[in-house]
């Protein structure tokens, strides 16, 4: 069996074994909360946090503590200035999102510049996950895992939270918590998928799937099962593009995704003109 | 009246946002059963009644009982139910009519809101009260006009509220639809439930409605609308002169 080889062999080598199943967890976590941030139209919340953390994740390495941690308080950091500012000025919510994390970002820049090579900065950006470390599969692995079955387990509720707020609220759910817990999943996300696809390419996987999905079906369970299976995929082909061709694993991925929605966009778009065409005709 | 009868009572109520007042000493008793139409200019404090009255904006000064309950403990109980503008509501979103009402159970459901078998039965009881049985399954986007807001109204009932607060209802309806879902909401009244709308419909507000709630950062008057729904009043809260409205 010529398939079954191509998909077994490379899975002999831990790295590569490590490489499929955290792409994997990944893309599982990213594509369920990308379901939530394109309905509630927060898709831009995502890019503007996946940015902030790069201070973090460099102080985190300059500090030896786990690169998630870093993280995790610089996308708090974010959040928390983003709200605060856009509740304290006539700034409107994408202006403030742009300055918070292009500033957050910059100082990530600058402190990398002094501290760290070029080929780490590479990888923080990019990602690198075939030569992730067995610690930070492991960690990336139960950190995505935990976040994917809190998020599924509450689902109804932060579906709830996307559609109608107020009614949430007007039976007393805190939905100030719900809030900062969702972007509190959401940042851990970012943070603990950045070594597979990095923090630039991250954004994709949190917009794309769910997108994707959202064209396919009017049905939210389906919305999440397709998000869930193109993701996977995704990942797949990355993690193996990169062991056979040598490519970027995070670009790979993401270029999949891009490419999944497009064939989807372009067919709805023949198949409604193709039936609006049927419909004129005279019979 | 007695305080029984009351289903909203505001006693002095103040609500600032930052430096802008919204509401000023505002007092009302609303009564049980009654069918209430409340009217002002856009960014007369409207929203901010509704929003005080779901407990969503506190007070600086003054009290709120709903149902002889403070508005947190009114929230837990679902007294009250919010139908939204229809321009408020993402239509695209990926929901069933089924789902839509399911959501008016939340307050009782457990912490995971799985549905339970009263939840199912009071959700198609709703569906059937709304005569939208046969839509169910449809996404909410795929409705008319009319059929949207009977969802909502469907959602309200599921939640077992006494209260029904909606948001501009008619807007964009046509006059059919209009005169169907004001007998709804009529039929509802007789049923026991208590109906507040906020409106700029006028013209069909003295047929639809048995109070009237006149706001201009407070109320100016509150009463039966052939008592309160006057030319002096109604141009008192409009700031101007009303030719095209017939008043008793």
């Amino acid at each position: 069996m010529d398939i079954l080889n191509f998909i077994l062999e490379p899975l002999q080598y831990a790295f590569m074994f490590k490489a499929v199943a955290v792409s994997t967890v990944v893309g599982v976590a990213c594509a369920i909360l990308s379901c939530f941030l394109v309905l509630k139209g927060w898709s831009l919340l995502g890019d503007a946090i996946s940015h902030a953390v790069l201070p973090g994740v460099v102080l985190a390495y300059m500090l030896g503590i786990p690169f998630g941690l870093g993280a995790f308080v610089f996308a708090m950091l974010a959040v928390t200035m983003i709200g605060y500012i856009k509740n304290n000025t006539k700034i409107k919510e994408d202006a403030v999102m742009g300055i918070v994390f292009t500033t957050l970002f910059a100082l990530g820049l600058m402190l990398i510049s002094k501290i760290i090579s070029s080929v780490d900065l590479t990888h923080v950006l990019f990602g690198e996950v075939l030569g992730i470390s067995d610690n930070d599969a492991w960690y990336t692995f139960i950190i995505l895992a935990l976040v994917s079955i809190v998020v599924l387990v509450f689902r109804r509720t932060f579906l709830l939270f996307c559609f109608d707020p107020i009614h949430a609220q007007s039976l007393g759910l805190p939905v100030r918590f719900i809030h900062y817990a969702f972007l509190s999943l959401l940042a851990v996300t970012i943070t603990g998928s950045i070594q597979t696809v990095g923090i630039i390419l991250v954004i994709a996987m949190l917009i794309t799937p769910g997108s994707t999905a959202f064209l396919l079906t009017k049905r939210f369970s389906t919305m999440l099962q397709i998000a869930i299976g193109i993701s996977i995929i995704s990942s797949l082909i990355g993690a193996y593009s990169s062991y056979y061709f040598n490519i970027a694993t995070g670009g790979t991925i993401v270029f999949v995704q891009g490419c999944i929605f497009l064939l989807v966009f372009t067919y709805q778009t023949i198949a409604a003109n193709h039936k609006k065409r049927q419909q004129l005709e005279p019979k | 009246m007695d305080s029984k009868d009351i289903a909203i009572s505001l006693k002095g109520v103040n609500v600032k946002y930052n430096n802008n007042v919204a509401l000023k000493d505002t007092s009302i008793d609303i009564p049980y059963h009654s069918f209430t139409g409340v009217i002002g200019m856009n960014g007369a404090g409207k929203s901010t009644l509704f929003k005080a009255i779901m407990g969503l904006v506190t007070p600086q000064t003054g009290t709120i009982t709903i149902c002889g309950d403070d508005p947190s403990t009114a929230q837990k109980h679902g007294h009250v139910a919010y139908v939204p503008q229809s321009e408020l509501v993402d239509w695209d979103f990926p929901v069933s009519v089924y789902e839509v009402v399911m959501m008016g159970r939340v307050g009782t459901q457990n912490i995971f809101k799985t549905a339970s078998n009263i939840d199912h039965e009071t959700v198609r009881v709703a569906l059937e009260r709304v005569n939208m049985t046969a839509f169910k399954d449809r996404q909410i986007g795929e409705l008319s006009g009319g059929q949207k807001k009977r969802v909502f109204v469907a959602r309200a009932l599921a939640q077992g509220a006494d209260i029904l607060l909606l948001d501009e209802p008619f807007a964009g309806l046509d006059a059919t639809t209009e005169k169907s879902l004001i007998a709804l909401l009529i039929s509802l009244k007789e049923g026991g439930k208590t109906i507040i709308l906020a409106t700029h419909d006028l013209l069909s507000l003295p047929d639809t409605c048995d109070h009237v709630a006149l706001v201009k950062s407070t109320i100016i008057a509150y009463g039966k609308t052939k008592e309160v729904f006057t030319r002096e009043l109604v141009e008192k809260t409009f700031d101007g002169t009303l030719n095209h409205i017939k008043f008793n």
